[in-house]
């Protein structure tokens, strides 16, 4: 028994922390929305920087064509492949890391404490294993996955990755008919399948797998580093909002100092700090193949949410008005966070296949 | 990252698990009443004829030098197995982790082997009726007895659990007037028939007789009764305090057993407008588990423990009152009948304010593991 990060999981938290920690900046994010400033677009504009607006979609061009300042994060997207993390999951001989979801989960945790735009969770920890592609290991193709008939990142991805039962099926972009949507996280780049595009026999696509075993682990994945993501978004959260309430002062001394905002943060602690190691569990648990994998990773799919909410909702409130505005930087988290909360299936959905699996089915 | 069991951590679950399904006591009354002391006391004192009383202390003192995995295994065994809570638990999960830390050979020599027996029995002598949260301001002291080589003490201690039936109390006193709060506090051992001492025990909100005020009126106490130095007692109290938030008071299996305990009420009398309040419970103290097995790693590589047992009594005194208000949801009516569950409930609503009142803790996270500025406050 050994709660700890392995050596090459560290190794490669810390060479993504570091790379994210010095190229990510708000501008990185920023560009990652519509119109590429990251919600201030509507300050003064009419034709708003909304998806729809850009007039580059659906259609042919390069990755993320669509997007003013959208290469700000293939950038460094492409510099987080070049240190193999695209590949994380992949075996070496087809050009991966060979690590396991040990690795995966503190990775996709540097991710989302960095506010990175993109799929990243779709594209590293859902496809790679299964499409090991040598563009898409380089970061020059991303890949989004379709739940329902929307579709995250569905402006920006080159394939597009829908579960059909026990398979996974590959699309190009343009074998589907693709609405942009405006979001609440501009940075998800939100698409909608067309109606016309969801009946009948699917167009193009490609069988990923038909094995029920390997369409539900990349299921999982996906659950686990969206949980990941949401740990490492509250954390930023919470760093930001630390930050600040110690340099604020009112009443002549730092807020910070003050009961009532320091039980906030310890709270918000708490509820991180439960829910990390509870993904971390389950990232050992699929990587090990344990009996209650899935049932650890729908609890940290919980707890991470949770966690996350808590955190965005107590930040913005430490934060008074200053958070209350799309100039300052918390909202790109926050905003996340609560797009990310219903990704994968929420609590609530999560708590039911707990339910289902400890035998407290509903009466 | 490795979640599993070696065989030989396995083959102590199996032994632990075997004795204890053959040997925990049945519908014992409650621990907090005088007969139901003397009643717990023979269980725990057959706990430790078959060595499973202290498993983590060195075999000399009582022990089985098991590692602090295998006291995690022990302790997931004892409370699955339907086990009732150690009376005998301040003394053991308390006062010896400081008796090891702090004490010298005599006095571990004097005290533990008696303590693992559940011979002595010890409670805390920490709160005042003017110093609970601000333990720093107690007021009881302890003047000097050259001629007798010792120390009186005088003064009053107050909710003192188990104070009425234990035979020794460990405490803070006040051994230099002259010096300032944390300062000039010395940790003295106390047996409770010393002359001067008087006890009166008075109910908790369950009913029973479970706190009791101590009063002294110049006790005397030798020197070697002083646990650590003197004048330096707060530091010792600290690590005491640290054992009481963190680890060694609350291990995960006692949660872990109320969740699965939990459940099965559940399917007994399923309440489908209450399942994700039984599912949370279940995560969460599941969650508690990996938590401190996480902080397990960090302690067995020789870390210390630190402000994180905050966190740990933060979590896990939350988590026992979601759970049994959970648990008295799924009774309903039952619920107000005095049972295992109601009882649980009442004794929850201690674990926020023992061990450092919950908003203590939170201040305690935010400085020390935020690091928040400090507050008006001493």
């Amino acid at each position: 028994m050994r709660f700890e990060l392995s050596d090459e999981a560290t190794a490669l938290r810390d060479a993504a922390a570091g790379l994210l920690a010095a190229e990510v900046t708000p501008a990185v994010i920023r560009a990652g929305w519509p119109g590429g400033d990251g919600g201030l677009a509507d300050v003064g504009r009419t034709d708003g920087g909304r998806p729809g607006g850009d007039g580059g979609l659906p259609g042919e061009g390069p990755p993320n064509g669509g997007r003013p300042n959208g290469g700000l994060a293939d950038v460094v997207w492409r510099k987080l492949a070049a240190l193999g993390a695209v590949g994380t999951l992949v075996p070496e001989e087809h050009g991966g890391l060979g690590l396991d979801e040990n690795s995966l989960v503190p990775l996709l945790e540097e991710v989302g404490r960095s506010g990175l735009p993109g799929p990243a969770v779709e594209t590293i920890a859902v496809a790679a294993p299964l499409l090991p592609r040598p563009d898409i290991l380089a970061g020059d193709t991303l890949v989004a996955v379709r739940h329902g008939d929307l579709i995250p990142f569905g402006q920006v991805a080159e394939v597009i990755v829908a579960r059909d039962g026990d398979s996974l099926l590959s699309f190009g972009r343009n074998d589907l008919e693709l609405i942009p949507q405006v979001a609440v996280d501009g940075s998800r780049m939100l698409a909608r399948v067309a109606p016309a595009s969801l009946s009948g026999p699917a167009r193009g696509g490609t069988v990923l797998t038909d094995d029920p075993a390997v369409t539900e682990a990349a299921w999982q994945r996906g659950v686990l580093g969206t949980s990941a993501l949401l740990i490492g978004l509250a954390w930023r959260m919470l760093e930001l909002t630390v930050g600040y309430v110690r340099q604020r002062e009112q009443f002549g001394v730092p807020v910070g100092s003050f009961q009532a905002v320091k039980h906030a943060l310890a709270n918000a602690l708490v509820a991180v700090e439960f829910a990390r190691p509870v993904a971390l569990a389950a990232a050992w648990a699929q990587a090990a193949g344990a009996a209650g994998a899935a049932r650890q990773t729908s609890a940290a799919k919980v707890l991470a949410t949770d966690a996350a909410q808590l955190v965005a909702r107590t930040a913005i409130q430490c934060h008074g008005a200053l958070g209350y505005t799309t100039e300052y930087e918390l909202h790109l988290f926050a905003k996340r966070v609560w797009a990310l909360a219903a990704a994968w299936g929420d609590p609530a959905a999560h708590r039911a296949l707990i339910a289902d699996s400890i035998g407290v089915a509903g009466g | 990252m490795d979640l599993r069991w070696s065989p030989a951590e396995e083959a102590f679950r199996g032994e632990a698990r075997g004795w204890l399904e053959a040997n925990v006591p049945r519908g014992l009354p409650s621990g907090d009443t005088r007969a139901g002391f003397a009643a717990h006391l023979e269980w725990e004192r057959a706990l430790h004829a078959a060595q499973w009383a202290v498993v983590s202390w060195p075999r000399e003192y009582g022990g089985r030098d098991a590692t602090l995995w295998e006291w995690l295994i022990f302790e997931e065994e004892y409370y699955r197995a339907g086990a009732p809570q150690r009376v005998t638990q301040n003394g053991i999960f308390l006062l010896a982790p400081t008796l090891f830390e702090f004490g010298t050979p005599p006095q571990r020599d004097r005290y533990l082997p008696r303590m693992a027996a559940a011979q002595d029995t010890w409670c805390q002598g920490w709160s005042e009726p003017g110093a609970g949260s601000d333990l720093a301001a107690v007021r009881s002291s302890a003047v000097r007895d050259a001629a007798g080589g010792g120390w009186r003490l005088s003064g009053q201690k107050t909710w003192t659990t188990r104070g009425a039936f234990c035979t020794h109390l460990f405490g803070l006193f006040r051994t230099d007037p002259a010096a300032e709060r944390h300062r000039g506090l010395t940790y003295f051992l106390v047996p409770l028939d010393a002359a001067g001492v008087t006890v009166r025990g008075f109910p908790r909100l369950d009913g029973d007789e479970g706190f009791a005020d101590v009063f002294f009126d110049e006790v005397f106490v030798p020197d070697s009764d002083v646990l650590g130095t003197v004048n330096q007692g707060w530091p010792v109290a600290m690590a005491t305090a640290g054992s009481e938030r963190g680890l060694t008071l609350r291990s995960p299996g006692r949660f872990t057993a109320s969740a699965d305990r939990l459940l099965d009420r559940y399917r007994e009398r399923p309440s489908p407008a209450l399942r994700d309040r039984v599912v949370q419970s279940w995560i969460e103290a599941q969650a508690y588990q990996m938590f401190t097995l996480q902080q397990v790693t960090r302690l067995a590589d020789g870390q210390a423990s630190g402000p994180e047992a905050s966190l740990a009594k933060l979590m896990w005194s939350e988590l026992d009152v979601r759970l049994h208000e959970t648990a008295l949801a799924l009774l309903g009516p039952e619920g107000e009948l005095d049972g295992p569950w109601s009882r649980g409930f009442l004794f929850s609503l201690a674990g926020p304010i023992y061990a450092g009142t919950n908003e203590i803790q939170r201040n305690v996270v935010a400085e020390r593991l935020l690091g928040l500025p400090r507050g008006p406050r001493g």
